[in-house]
């Protein structure tokens, strides 16, 4: 009991506070690529600390919806957190949820995002929320097939009986079938989480914005939670990515040699994903807005391949 | 792709230490403490071009480049005026974009400052006294510090802003 | 006089919830008279399934016939034609024999009928009326045909021998019986293609008698569809379920489809039922497929799950249909470009709506996402059945279904941002107001309960599974978990709301608790929106629904097919200013094109042909008498 209690902490601090150093990281590697000394890893702690520092400035033309959302988003991502197998297979909550339950968790904020877009009045976060709920919405079937994929192999959808049965059979992770379908969730990720080549979190013309459009009224500790709330979604899909298709070295049960050895194998994973992540990021140029769901629909594609591949490969 | 991730790796990291005196004049309406504190480690910039010739816009850009690159300091470039803490402004003001630049300075939330950037920004430059320009920044949003040059180098306005936000290069 | 009659139908409605829950817990009851109506007479059977629509018909008719209420001072026709809808809604699940049967279900049709036609405006409510009468008479006839069918057959128009008789029929038999009963159900559950009077009745006819049609008759088709496909025919082929599920899956995401680009509020609420009914019919679809195959438990799972999203839809729909009332109501007009701000004049309004549009969109911890949730373990052990065919009905249910999932995200952020959100578009909207009490009590109430619907899953899905397992056969009840966790299938899947609604709360005081300690000056100003400083921000900048749904159509162009209709006018002394442009985007519909039209055209041309023989002439009418009585005489 008091072990779930104190892992259940870990995983909290975890994602609440190394989720900026994720973001950090990814930033660094980015700028490395292109020539560029860059920002230091740590630099996010450094902006949200300036931010929460800072007053609001909060538009007349919105409502309660508007006031909200930061905190919805935060909340979502911590309940979130203490979901997903990060340390140990088997969270204190992790009874309580599936991946589809995760998603549906992340949808909670997308749908209040988008509503305080279009809560400020502005043509900048209508247009914001509109493309953000549609891209979400073309990223759902690839999901779900992805997760009936892992369901085929691991007889379940539970998060830590996924983790457990494919960490008992760690060459089933190799299979191609299960390849096809780690790469289709690593797109959805791409689009969920608004970055190239889907958003460019860091673009200035709002005719290309996404996410951001939505937050350009944000201001002060509002705006501080919003960016940690996104950075905390990139840790965590990273990490089911991480820990979902390859979970060698996720521990099953609660001891210190264990967890300690689950935390440096996840450090791992993150760094090898993030990496990934910042070379496509710097070698792929965004794709015009109206051939993103071009890309979602190959994601579905290689996600349908990975279930019948099952089919084909008994 | 692969050829491309090639050549970036063996072109390497090039950018270049600050070597350039900061040319910044300070109008002092602020405790630069307070700016020092809050600002040292991570400012945001917005960049508002108030009817500049764009030649100092060129300059600023080249900031984001890997030679001159400013995100190694904190610093770093913002779209929307919420998200800024310091407003570097560019042009004479020209007498259409006064307005626009006074709600761009109440659209900043507090603590905020503002650097006027070139001689246009400072007094009008070449266009003072024109009858389509209002006549530097200063007559339209308080200003808190001026980098001077038509136009200032990157290195320049580099060094200038390490000196305003009391950041040794 | 309007008061009393609503508030006799509210009363109505709680007893006889009262007597569906009592038959979901086993209370078997059965009436019978044989005098009052020919062919077997009146036969009235409370069974579990019965119970459960029961308690639907009577639990959704409360806050309706409350909203009535609050708007009887304004409000007085269709009064008893409200209470005979209630009531002949209450009949249907309770029918036992073929004309009792009947006798309801046309009841129903014709109050409602009479309520389309006197809501709003006179012209739309009359075509609206009339393609309703029509679509739904075809039903009847397919109904009506099949029934009679089965009574010539099996020798009874009683329920209970078509149920003992089903197995001895020749499979052909029951594969029409079947077709015929089942396309008259679709009409009135508005599956795709038959769905087309969905859109045009539910807005015509006044807010509360939408809410009834939208959450509650349309669950009499789908009650139908259950026991025609697991009751009454008993056990049937595979390609029952598969056509259900198939079916189901097209309406689902057709029905969002068309609902996302409409601006018509009420209707982006009709076709949402029509998606909603095909989320239903994929879980039944789910369960008949399973049930085919021979596995129990995944069929009463399916039924579960569909069962419980007709109970939750009929929570949320009542409860959008409601606040999309008292919009209209409030500024007169339907279209969401002409809304927008009302989130400041309709406070109460606009936190009922805004927990339906959650509830809808499936999100954690409300309703709409455990029976969503449900559907999803249903679908997701199709593996269990090992023949590839079937296998891929269940992945096109599969994505179909999560399509749907973030579809309705999507068109409830717009159905509710666009009306409530921002600043007013037109004069109409700046002048609303909240509703009287009696309706924002009904609003709360229906609030209230998607919240109790999904943070007690665990209380309501097995008293559902039980409804289930008597429905498919199997003795005892499905195992589903424990007081705080629905567990499907032992370990396949587990879900627990109450702890995922703890865990949302406890992060966002969390949150807040951080905020307060670390969060600085807190200083907060109130200023424009930012708009790059321009000087002129006026209401026609916001979005518009149209915007909104812009990237869909341009995505789903080849469903839509949309036409850009522009229209310039210029100054009469220059060609070279221009004055006005008009510019209409409309989507087409696939069906009125490719169906409908056809159909009604072959249908025309035939009435040409025919209309040779009516010449006018009293001979040849003469002549035609004769012949067909010697035809009659030499057949008979």
């Amino acid at each position: 009991m008091i072990a779930d209690i104190l892992i259940a902490v870990v995983q909290l601090a975890l994602v609440g506070l190394g989720a900026p150093l994720l973001t950090g990281i990814v930033r660094t590697l980015k700028a490395r690529l292109v020539g560029r000394r860059g920002p230091n890893p740590w630099q996010p702690y450094a902006d949200l600390r300036k931010l929460l520092g800072k007053d609001r400035v909060v538009s007349a033309t919105t409502s309660w919806i508007f006031a909200v959302t930061p905190v919805v988003l935060a909340a979502t991502m911590l309940a979130s957190a203490l979901i997903v197998p990060l340390v140990i297979s088997r969270p204190v909550l992790g009874f309580a949820g599936n991946v589809i339950v995760l998603m549906y968790l992340f949808l909670i904020g997308t749908f209040f995002l988008a509503l305080a877009g279009l809560d400020a009045g502005s043509a900048f976060g209508g247009m914001g929320g509109s493309r953000e709920v549609a891209v979400a919405a073309l990223a759902e079937p690839t999901i779900i097939v992805a997760v009936f994929a892992l369901a085929m192999r691991a007889g379940t959808i539970n998060l830590g009986g996924v983790v457990e049965r494919l960490g008992a059979d760690p060459q089933m992770a190799l299979t191609p079938g299960h390849l096809l379908a780690f790469a289709a969730f690593f797109i959805v990720m791409i689009a969920e989480t608004g970055r190239l080549p889907v958003d460019n979190p860091a673009t200035h013309l709002e005719l290309t914005m996404i996410h951001e459009a939505m937050v350009l009224e944000y201001s002060g500790p509002d705006l501080a939670l919003v960016e940690w709330a996104a950075s905390m979604k990139l840790f965590l899909f990273m990490a089911l990515l991480a820990n979902l298709f390859f979970p060698w070295g996720v521990p099953t049960e609660p001891s210190r040699a264990a967890l300690a050895r689950g935390g440096i194998v996840l450090a791992g994973k993150l760094l090898a994903l993030a990496t990934i992540l910042a070379v496509i990021e710097t070698q792929i140029a965004k794709l015009r807005l109206f051939r993103v769901p071009e890309l979602l629909a190959g994601s579905f594609a290689l996600a349908l391949l990975s279930v019948t591949s099952r089919f084909l490969l008994r | 792709m692969l050829r491309q991730l090639r050549a970036a790796l063996r072109a390497g990291i090039v950018t270049e230490p600050v070597t350039a005196a900061s040319e910044l004049e300070s109008v002092g309406h602020r405790l630069r403490e307070e700016i020092h504190r809050r600002f040292g480690r991570s400012l945001h910039i917005r960049q508002v071009d108030a009817g500049s010739c764009n030649g100092c816009e060129l300059e600023i850009s080249g900031l984001t480049g890997p030679h001159y690159d400013l995100e190694r300091f904190g610093l770093h470039f913002v779209a929307s005026p919420r998200h800024a803490d310091c407003l570097l402004v560019t042009g004479p003001v020209t007498i259409n974009m006064a307005e626009p630049l006074r709600r761009t300075w109440e659209a900043t939330p507090d603590p905020k400052f503002v650097i006027a950037v070139g001689d246009c920004g400072r007094d009008g430059g070449m266009f003072r006294g024109s009858y389509a320009v209002v006549g530097g920044v200063s007559s339209v949003v308080p200003v808190d510090a001026v980098i001077a040059g038509c136009p200032p180098s990157p290195a320049t306005l580099l060094a200038g802003l390490l000196a305003a936000i009391g950041r040794r290069p | 006089m309007t008061a009393v009659v609503y508030a006799l139908a509210g009363i109505v409605g709680l007893i006889v919830g009262a007597v569906g829950v009592s038959g979901m817990l086993g209370v078997g009851l059965a009436w019978r008279c044989p005098a009052l109506l020919p062919l077997g007479g009146v036969s009235l059977v409370l069974d579990p399934l019965a119970g459960f629509f029961l308690a639907l018909v009577g639990f959704a008719s409360v806050p309706a016939s409350l909203d009535g209420l609050g708007r009887a001072r304004r409000e007085r026709r269709g009064r008893l034609a409200y209470l005979l809808f209630v009531a002949a809604m209450a009949l249907v699940p309770l029918a036992a024999n073929a004309l009792t049967f009947l006798l309801a279900w046309e009841l129903m049709s014709l109050a409602s009928y009479v309520l389309v036609v006197q809501g709003g405006q006179a012209r739309e409510s009359i075509r609206a009326a009339w393609v309703y009468a029509v679509m739904t008479h075809a039903g009847l006839a397919c109904l009506l045909a099949g029934m009679l069918l089965l009574g010539a057959w099996t020798g009874s128009f009683d329920v209970g021998a078509w149920r003992a008789a089903a197995s001895a029929l020749a499979p052909s038999a029951r594969d029409l019986a079947w077709a015929l009963l089942a396309l008259g159900f679709a009409v009135k559950a508005g599956v795709i293609p038959l769905h087309v009077w969905l859109p045009l009745a539910h807005p015509a006819a006044p807010s509360h008698v939408s809410a009834l049609m939208s959450g509650v008759m349309i669950k009499l088709g789908v009650y139908g569809l259950v026991r025609v496909s697991l009751d009454w025919l008993g056990e049937g082929p595979a390609w029952w379920g598969a056509a259900i599920l198939l079916a189901g899956a097209v309406s689902a995401v057709v029905g969002v489809l068309s609902a996302i680009v409409d601006r018509d509020l009420k209707r982006v609420l009709a076709f949402s039922s029509i998606e909603n009914a095909g989320i239903i019919l994929i879980g039944l679809g789910a369960g008949v497929l399973y049930q085919a195959a021979g596995l129990p438990a995944l069929a009463v799972l399916g039924v579960t799950a569909a069962l419980y999203h007709a109970l939750n839809h009929a929570a949320f729909k009542t409860l959008l249909f409601l606040g999309a009332g008292a919009v209209v109501h409030a500024t007169g007009t339907r279209d969401m470009d002409a809304l927008g701000g009302l989130i400041k004049r309709m406070p109460w309004t606009a936190a009922c709506f805004l927990t339906g549009a959650a509830g809808i969109a499936a999100l954690p911890p409300l309703n709409g996402f455990v029976s969503e949730w449900l559907t999803f373990q249903a679908l997701l052990q199709n593996l269990l059945i090992e023949q590839p065919a079937v296998n891929l009905v269940f992945a096109l249910g599969i994505a179909a279904l999560a399509l749907t999932g973030g579809l309705t995200v999507a068109c409830f952020v717009r159905a509710f941002g666009i009306t409530f959100l921002a600043v007013p578009r037109r004069e109409a909207a700046a002048r609303a107001h909240d509703p009287e009490t009696p309706s924002r009590l009904a609003m709360a109430m229906l609030a209230l309960s998607c919240l109790a619907l999904g943070v007690g899953a665990t209380a309501v899905a097995p008293a559902i599974a039980r409804v289930g397992s008597h429905l498919v056969g199997t003795p005892t009840a499905l195992p589903l978990g424990d007081a705080f966790t629905l567990k499907v299938s032992g370990e396949f899947a587990s879900l627990s709301m109450p702890v995922v609604a703890a865990a949302l709360i406890l992060a966002a005081l969390g949150v807040l608790a951080g905020l307060a300690a670390i969060g600085g000056r807190g200083r907060v100003r109130r200023y424009e929106t930012w708009s790059c400083g321009r000087m002129l921000q006026t209401p026609r900048m916001e979005y518009t629904a149209t915007a909104f749904a812009n990237p869909f159509k341009r995505v789903f162009d080849f469903f839509y097919r949309p036409v850009e209709q522009i229209d310039i006018t210029t100054h009469p002394a220059s060609r070279l200013f221009v004055q006005r442009i008009e510019y209409a985007n409309p989507t087409r519909s696939l069906f009125d094109d490719w169906l409908y039209r056809p159909l009604l055209d072959a249908v025309h041309r035939g009435a040409r042909v025919v209309r040779r023989l009516q010449s006018g002439s009293a001979n040849l009418y003469l002549a035609y008498i004769l012949l067909a009585l010697l035809a009659l005489l030499v057949f008979a």
